[in-house]
């Protein structure tokens, strides 16, 4: 037992699948569909059936080195090549170059009588046939129901198919076998009872007069795999199902910065723009300029030598280059280079998620670095948000993931409280919020502009003035007053009133300093006035004093002399007599 | 100068057949697999219903197509065993053993319906 317990788990194997090279499938399926075994791709007329099939052929045979055999029992071969060149599949070539047989499989039912017991045996041939002149892995049938419409006796058929199915199966072949929905089944004649292993639901719905293509996978036998419904487009470059919800939160976190092209806003975002592979969404409402923010940060990445993208939903290509010069941002040469592409769409050409695939399609096809959408609120527009968040969420991670840097504008309407309102539910998926305000003000309206939010970085608290002019765009403190902001022309006057006022202070203190100047040159002049005073005493003391010294000297003299004169020397005896 | 011979003798096989039924020409053919029971017996049948109706004036081809699977793509055979009247026209197909005799008569415009 112990033994046992010691030993390494046995690694986990899954079933091999082969993948589809169909964008977006292989992720759901975890690597394609199951090998060897038959899969059904059920759905409605029109929803996409024959498509995913000839992708899967056609990947098989040109990207992963497996032949395979389309038999259709609906088209002939010259319809299918037709259908499927404008999505860049040559079958003809590919015929030629025994990558593909397309077999047209035509029952005419008119024709038939039945005469007692029968069986498929010449499908089969033909199939097998076919198989082995190209050593074929991958096959579709497509769709083998018509049978049912051409060949009578339906208990005969049932039994045929499940020894068709079976005989694919020991013959390893990886096969689609397509069906139209039915009433209250999947297929029509419930074919799902004999294709068991995978089941794939195409749909497309129509909701508020748009439609979207929707795909399930119902059932994967042995394996794990997406149980949601994801949306699907068949666009320029074929099938490509949208899985966002299988991504992971895993995407790298660069500490790279990308300038927004404006200085003063970098210097608002920590001195050095957004992160890379971060999300910024602008928002405002009507005219606050959140579009030229936009082709702003496009020009800035093209100058930077980085791949841009521009999905416009408002206006189309010639028109953003045209309004763009007007502020002083010229596109032009970017595009002509190729660095840019503007992608114009209207809003209601697609549903949301079918926009979203396109843009996945894009995104993978040009490969940008900097992606701008303006605005994603058109995309929204009267969804509910709880279908829009999912789906939005679906392509932000898809953009980080791809370590592209994404700008988003979304236009606030007005009948919102706060503008933080308005939003699409999409703000927490942000990295980075600017927010465009309008301030009415004294006659005028001028927009401002803050950062909201912005993770991992020292941002700004303040609100600019957002100042577009024919020489770009720049930001401009506004003026806050002792109670409320100025901004435009009353910020302008303002503006001159300080610098006046500054002057007036300046001189203020040039008087203040010049009379300070000349007090101390009286206070000075007095001082030097009283020295001289002192000196003129001091001379007058001086003169006294020796006046006195010599009047005293000369009163001694006289008494000397007095004495003498009175004849004796007696004083002198006193004196010597005392000595 | 063969292929102008051809067709207008195809031509008045098709018109001879159009105009007199009952003197027309069959020309038949048959797909089988290999020798299923189903196609050994369907060749019996046919073989037999051919000998019984049209004796001396058709033409049987059988074709095994599990020997020639090429040519069942070309006639567009799913079914087996598959009887293709070719001629006279309308071309006409039976899937199946051959064994319901009054409905290939039909089939065959030997017999008329009801």
């Amino acid at each position: 037992m112990a033994k046992k317990n010691n030993k390494q788990p046995t690694p986990f194997t899954t079933l091999p699948k082969s993948p589809t090279g169909i964008q977006g499938l292989d992720e759901i399926t975890g690597g394609g569909l199951p090998t060897g075994r038959p899969t059904l791709v059920c759905g409605g007329a029109g929803c996409g059936k024959t498509m995913l099939s000839i992708e899967f052929l056609v990947r098989g045979a040109t990207q992963f080195g497996e032949p395979g055999v389309f038999m259709m029992f609906e088209e002939n071969a010259e319809e299918l090549s037709a259908n499927v060149r404008s999505l860049g599949f040559d079958l003809d070539r590919l015929e030629a170059e025994q990558q593909i047989v397309l077999d047209h499989v035509h029952i005419e039912r008119s024709e038939i009588e039945e005469t007692g017991e029968y069986d498929l045996e010449g499908l089969f041939i033909r199939l097998g046939y076919a198989i082995d002149t190209i050593g074929a892995k991958r096959l579709v049938l497509d769709s083998i129901e018509a049978l049912f419409g051409g060949l009578p006796n339906e208990g005969i058929l049932r039994a045929e198919l499940r020894r068709l199915f079976r005989w694919l199966k020991n013959r390893g072949m990886t096969a689609i076998i397509t069906g139209e929905k039915g009433e209250n089944t999947l297929t029509r004649y419930g074919l799902e009872e004999y294709v068991a292993d995978c089941v794939i639901v195409l749909d497309h719905r129509v909701t508020e007069q748009i439609s979207t293509r929707r795909l399930r996978v119902l059932k994967y036998r042995g394996t794990a795999h997406g149980m949601n419904e994801y949306p699907f487009l068949i666009g320029e470059r074929g099938f490509s199902v949208l899985p966002i919800t299988s991504l992971r939160l895993d995407h790298e976190a660069s500490t790279k910065r990308i300038s927004t092209g404006i200085d003063s806003l970098n210097a608002m975002l920590g001195g050095k723009g957004v992160y890379r592979g971060s999300s910024v969404l602008v928002s405002g409402s009507p005219g606050t300029g959140k579009s030229s923010l936009g082709a702003k940060f496009c020009e800035t990445a093209c100058l930077n030598g980085e791949r841009t993208l521009l999905f416009a939903y408002e206006e189309s290509p010639a028109q953003i280059l045209r309004n763009m010069r007007s502020v002083g941002i010229d596109l032009d040469p970017w595009m002509k280079k190729g660095l840019l592409q503007i992608h114009s769409s209207r809003p209601t050409l697609h549903g949301l998620e079918q926009h979203l695939v396109m843009m996945h399609d894009t995104v993978r096809a040009f490969n940008p670095a900097v992606v701008v959408v303006d605005p994603i609120s058109n995309l929204t527009m009267e969804r509910n948000e709880g279908e829009v968040k999912p789906t939005l969420m679906r392509l932000i991670d898809f953009l980080k993931q791809q370590q592209v840097t994404t700008l988003f504008t979304s236009l606030t309407s007005g009948s919102c409280a706060t503008p933080e309102d308005s939003q699409v539910g999409i703000s927490s998926l942000m990295d980075t919020w600017l927010l465009l305000r309008n301030v009415e003000f004294n006659g005028e309206r001028n927009r401002t502009i803050y950062v909201l939010k912005s993770r991992g970085m020292p941002h700004s608290n303040q609100v600019r003035e957002f100042v577009l002019s024919d020489k770009g765009i720049d930001l401009v403190d506004v003026y806050l007053g002792t109670d409320r902001m100025l901004t435009g022309t009353a910020r302008v006057a303002q503006e001159v009133q300080e610098r006046a006022a500054a002057e007036l202070h300046c001189q203020d203190h040039e008087r203040k300093l010049r009379q300070l100047a000349s007090k101390q040159k009286a206070i000075e002049a007095q001082i030097a006035a009283l020295q001289a005073e002192a000196e003129a005493e001091a001379a007058e003391v001086n003169f006294a004093i020796a006046q006195e010294t010599l009047q005293e000297l000369a009163s001694q003299q006289n008494s000397k002399a007095m004495a003498q004169l009175r004849g004796g020397l007696t004083n002198n005896k006193r004196e010597g007599k005392r000595k | 100068m063969p292929k102008i011979d051809s067709n207008p003798t195809e031509f008045n096989a098709m018109e001879t057949a159009l105009v007199d039924q009952s003197n027309a020409r069959y020309l038949l053919k048959l797909y089988i697999t290999g020798t299923t029971p189903s196609s050994t017996k369907a060749l019996v049948n046919i073989r037999k219903i051919c000998e019984e109706h049209l004796h001396g004036r058709y033409d049987l081809e059988v074709i095994d197509i599990s020997q020639h699977p090429t040519l069942a793509e070309g006639e567009q055979i799913i079914a087996a065993p598959t009887l293709i009247k070719k001629l006279p026209l309308p071309l006409r197909r039976f899937i199946g053993d051959m064994s319901q005799t009054e409905r290939i008569l039909i089939g065959l415009d030997l017999r008329n319906v009801g």
